[in-house]
């Protein structure tokens, strides 16, 4: 009887084995290679590979809710149109991704519902590599981000506290994303970034990889294996004529969210598709 | 228990390894199936045509007023290299004929553009004029896989017009390069030219989320009867292009797969034809490469459904005299537009107007029909105390005269949203005989302005 058992484990085993390299197969022989190399810092610190279906783990995100109001920024200090929820509707884990549906519907005076999670008081660090992997919606005025904030922004208000903008995407663009930083003399539409722009490929119809690696004097920024941008001290010198203030030598925290409208991409119009939904596949943070 | 566990777990990685080998990127065909291929080449015009016929231009028949003069080359005008398409597009009372158009052929068994997602070429005009239509697919035989793009607003400088395709897929063969219709209903009847270059079919990666549509992306009812045939129409789909801008191309059925629920109630063919095989209900449904297409046909067959049409898409309408009669004292505006790829009657200041048929043609008998069919859309916002009532006149100007009124209450409606009404007509108070109605009426006193009015029938059910 034991010795049954015991063959049997091992056959199990083999066929654990089997199964797990033809996954790999699988997976490798249709995606895209996710090796970076551009990305340097390869000790990871924090991930959320988003494998536990229904609410996102509570340890690690927790929630923005409302229209800014309460956070003194109506309009998230964008003139946003959208109302955020924790409500599954507009953000949920699934089949090992993490969706932020932006929905059209009337809900506490509001056209929009979304959702905007954040891992402060959860989750922060200065300096290190942040990445995520996503898909994105599209159509005018939807505006999908992964973003960092500086964790002092109560006492020291927006933008002296610091933004780094990993990814940004307009709907209606959609073979172009961004990453720029905002700072003290350097904020809103004179933050200091760049376009990257996708040829033969969009953002909206398959996933892919945006992270920066953030050392004491360099921001790299990357998307899928392209390095397309370094901000450094010096650059904000030069562009703010030395008004501007590198604030970006502090703990930082991510934030996720799709906003709908706003200064920035402009109301969503008749031929926007809702609800459509920003898919993370993951987000992941190494050190050094 | 355990002989069972050790069974199933051996299975996993032969299913993991069936998987790997059908899910596997490229979906070769096994070694021993070889089908024919057919060129992959793209290109159809750079500075002079690839692969055409000798004629180059296949006019359409001169007999119905195309002008196969206006068709040439331009060596002195080129987005890149040296030569360009040149069309000049004539005048309307040209004695070679009022408007220009025809196709491109593949001068050989046609071509595999399979590995294309577009049709694209740059083009300018000597004016800002529209071109009617721009497409591919056409071939003056089957036109199986036929696709326009309507409406192309010339720039006095080059640019670029995107024509997606439906499903690559299905172009493993096709003949027809190019197809344009242009004439002068933009210019006044002022004769203009455009230059068309760089003409390709271009895998651009860039086209993306395809949104089919049939019948205008609404839900139709139709009652009817076993025997009848309907033909699927407005077959539409949407693409978002890589500039963000959405894109909606006019193509024919066999780019879709139509299903019905219920096939021995009605069954489609390639064509979108239906046909009414058994009394029952069905739901015709159709999509694109596994997308599907927004609206769908109900079919609701029984013995004794019969209907007289007054404006629909999919049955023979009744002549009528005109969709505004534009009465002394009336202010509302408006009448058949096009939407959808398909007509629609769409008012404006709204007070009261009516659909007439009894000047020049015969009113009609509604006897033996039990209801009127209506989709209402208001195209504006709905306040309190809005109204429309509909009004059916029997025996128009006669001393006859029997007239009834169905009123509908804006809480009934839904701003820019088709709704669907189905009217009883004993409903329609003070309404007598209905052996000869002449007149259908919308009455809003400018409580609602705006509004689109679709398939209008009666039924009897």
């Amino acid at each position: 009887m034991k010795h049954k058992v015991l063959n049997t484990n091992i056959k199990s085993m083999w066929a654990y084995k089997m199964f797990f390299a033809s996954l790999l197969l699988l997976v490798m022989g249709c995606e895209t290679d996710d090796t970076q190399t551009v990305a340097t810092f390869n000790t990871l610190v924090w991930e959320d590979n988003f494998d536990v279906d229904g609410a996102p783990d509570s340890s690690r995100w927790r929630f923005d809710i409302g229209d800014g109001t309460e956070q003194g920024i109506p309009g998230w200090g964008n003139d946003e149109l959208q109302y955020y929820t924790d409500r599954s509707e507009n953000v949920t884990v699934q089949n090992g991704f993490l969706l932020i549906t932006a929905k059209q519907e009337d809900f506490n005076g509001f056209s929009f519902t979304s959702a905007r999670l954040t891992t402060q008081g959860l989750f922060e660090q200065a300096y290190g590599r942040f990445e995520a992997r996503i898909r994105v919606p599209f159509g005018k005025g939807y505006w999908p981000a992964f973003w960092l904030s500086g964790n002092n922004c109560a006492d020291n208000p927006w933008p002296a506290c610091g933004e780094i903008d990993i990814m940004e995407n307009v709907g209606d663009e959609p073979t172009i994303a961004f990453g720029s930083v905002h700072g003290p003399g350097f904020f809103g539409g004179d933050s200091i970034g760049k376009d990257y722009e996708l040829t033969n490929d969009r953002f909206d119809t398959g996933f892919h990889i945006f992270g920066i690696e953030w050392a004491p004097d360099y921001i790299n920024y990357y998307v899928d294996g392209d390095l397309y941008q370094q901000i450094t001290p010096e650059d904000i010198d030069e562009e703010t004529d030395g008004q501007g203030e590198w604030v970006f030598d502090r703990p930082f925290y991510i934030i996720l969210n799709v906003a709908i409208g706003g200064n920035l991409p402009g109301p969503p119009n008749n031929e926007t598709v809702f609800p459509q939904t920003m898919l993370v596949d993951y987000v992941r943070v190494y050190q050094q | 228990m355990k002989i069972y566990r050790y069974i199933h777990l051996r299975f996993i990685p032969l299913l993991g390894l069936g998987i790997v080998a059908l899910l596997s990127c490229e979906r070769d065909f096994s070694d021993e199936v070889k089908f024919a291929t057919f060129p992959a080449n793209g290109d159809i015009f750079t500075d002079a045509p690839v692969g055409l016929t000798d004629k180059f231009f296949d006019s359409f028949d001169p007999a119905v007023g195309a002008n196969t003069e206006g068709f040439g080359t331009d060596d002195d005008v080129a987005f890149e290299g040296t030569s360009s398409i040149r069309i000049d597009v004539p005048a309307p009372d040209d004695p070679n004929g009022g408007f220009i158009g025809g196709i491109f052929l593949d001068r050989g068994a046609g071509r595999d553009l399979t590995g294309f997602d577009a049709l694209t070429f740059y083009v300018k005009g000597s004016t800002t004029a529209t071109i009617d239509e721009v497409g591919f697919g056409s071939d003056f035989e089957e036109d199986k896989f036929a696709v326009g793009l309507q409406n192309i607003r010339l720039s006095t400088d080059w640019k670029k017009v995107i024509i997606p395709i439906p499903d690559p897929s299905k172009l493993v063969q096709e003949r027809g390069m190019f197809r344009f219709s242009a004439g002068t209903l933009s210019t006044n009847g002022v004769g203009f030219t455009f230059w068309i270059d760089e003409l390709q079919f271009e895998n651009l990666g860039t086209i993306a989320q395809s949104r089919p549509s049939i019948l205008g992306g609404n839900d139709s009812r139709f009652p009817t009867t076993v025997g009848q045939t309907v033909t699927i129409s407005q077959l539409q789909q949407t693409f978002n292009l890589g500039s963000g801008i959405d894109q909606t191309i006019n193509l024919t059925p066999s780019y879709f797969s139509f299903k019905s629920s219920d096939p021995n109630v009605a069954f489609v063919d390639e064509l979108g034809e239906v046909t009414v095989a058994g009394t029952g209900l069905t739901e015709i449904t159709a999509s694109i490469a596994g997308v599907l297409a927004d609206g769908k046909l109900l079919v609701e067959s029984s013995e004794s459904a019969q209907i007289v049409s007054i404006f629909t898409d999919l049955f023979a309408d009744i002549p009528v005299d005109n969709y505004n009669g534009f009465f002394l004292g009336q202010n509302t505006k408006g009448g058949l537009v096009e939407e959808n790829g398909g007509q629609i009657i769409r008012y404006t200041q709204l007070d009261f107007v009516s659909i007439n048929f009894f000047q020049n043609v015969a009113p009609i008998d509604i006897t033996e029909m039990t209801d009127l069919r209506i989709s209402i859309r208001v195209d504006e916002s709905i306040d309190a105390g809005d109204f429309i009532n509909i009004q059916l006149v029997n025996s128009v100007g006669t001393p006859d005269l029997t007239s009834g009124t169905f009123r509908i209450e804006g809480g009934d409606l839904v701003p820019n949203e088709w709704v669907e009404f189905q009217i009883p007509l004993s409903s329609f108070t003070g309404l007598g005989a209905r052996n000869a109605i002449g007149q259908l009426f919308f009455v809003s006193d400018g409580t609602i302005s705006n509004v689109s009015i679709d398939n209008i029938f009666f039924s009897a059910e």
